[in-house]
């Protein structure tokens, strides 16, 4: 298998982005709730966000003309891989406590590796990211890492 | 020992089919504008894929509902992990379910998968939670 990263690439590992801050409305856990079929009342009344209810909002806000071709934001912490075609990976998460509406959050995320394996049909990268959340006192409230996989 | 958390017991399913409508609403809600998901000619001719991709992390949303759902009130989540394995496209059926894998006086792990219809695992996770 011919070694995709070069020391350029991985030279991305360690590096940050700016923090966002985030402040959880209701409607918004409402509406990811009756987006993911959620059956319990506390999710679709929108008073405690579901446990994957965060996903994407480590991602910087763009305007249109700043997406990619494939409809996805080049942020600070996309490396300049050479294979181009992106799909999800893995979450592993812990859980500090709950987030519910009204909570002001500040997000932090950073590339923590990038390598190589061989998948089914051909080479494929795997970047991962370390998100850390943290409530207005800064307690962390969640802490996640997670993979974004080129092929 | 808690009576409901039992090495071996096996968690309800639940059947989980999106629908275009729903990975639409799926995407908006998490601001995903990435193409797989909704345009089926750039997925097909551009990304080598079957078709419209079912969201890796809603299917992640699926078996943290698989969980929580059977653990209710009498304990709180701590951990949550899973890994996409397989793609799933939308149309496809996948079925969510799960055991208990440890448990002790404090604690219970749970494995968790997602099947296609082949019964192959597409979505292998885990969760742990605190006793209350």
């Amino acid at each position: 298998m011919p070694n995709l990263l070069s020391n350029e690439i991985r030279s991305w590992i360690g590096r940050s982005a700016p923090p966002i801050r985030l402040e959880v409305s209701r409607r918004d856990i409402i509406k990811y709730s009756i987006a993911t079929e959620q059956t319990k009342k506390i999710h679709l009344e929108g008073d405690i966000a579901p446990p994957m209810f965060l996903f994407g909002t480590d991602k910087p806000l763009v305007s249109i003309s700043d997406l990619a071709k494939d409809g996805l934001a080049k942020d600070v912490l996309t490396p300049p891989l050479p294979l181009k075609r992106v799909m999800a990976g893995g979450i592993r998460k812990k859980y500090f406590r709950e987030i519910k509406a009204g909570d002001k959050l500040l997000i932090q995320k950073k590339i923590v590796d990038i390598y190589q394996k061989e998948g089914r049909s051909g080479p494929l990268i795997f970047v991962v990211y370390n998100i850390s959340i943290q409530d207005e006192n800064e307690n962390v409230v969640m802490e996640i890492t997670q993979s974004r996989i080129n092929r | 020992m808690n009576e409901y958390f039992k090495v071996g017991a096996i968690l309800p399913s639940r059947k989980f089919t999106a629908t275009n409508v729903s990975l639409f609403l799926y995407n908006a809600a998490v601001w995903n504008a990435h193409r797989i998901h909704y345009d089926e000619n750039y997925t097909i001719s551009c990304e080598n894929h079957a078709g419209i991709v079912i969201d890796g992390p809603l299917q992640g949303d699926w078996l943290a509902q698989i969980a929580t759902d059977w653990v209710g009130n009498k304990a709180t989540l701590r951990e949550f992990e899973y890994t996409n394995r397989i793609v799933s496209y939308l149309g496809e059926t996948l079925v969510g379910g799960g055991t208990v894998e440890e448990c002790s006086d404090d604690s219970v792990r749970l494995n968790l998968f997602l099947k296609n219809s082949k019964g192959e695992i597409t979505t292998p996770g885990s969760a742990l939670f605190q006793l209350l």
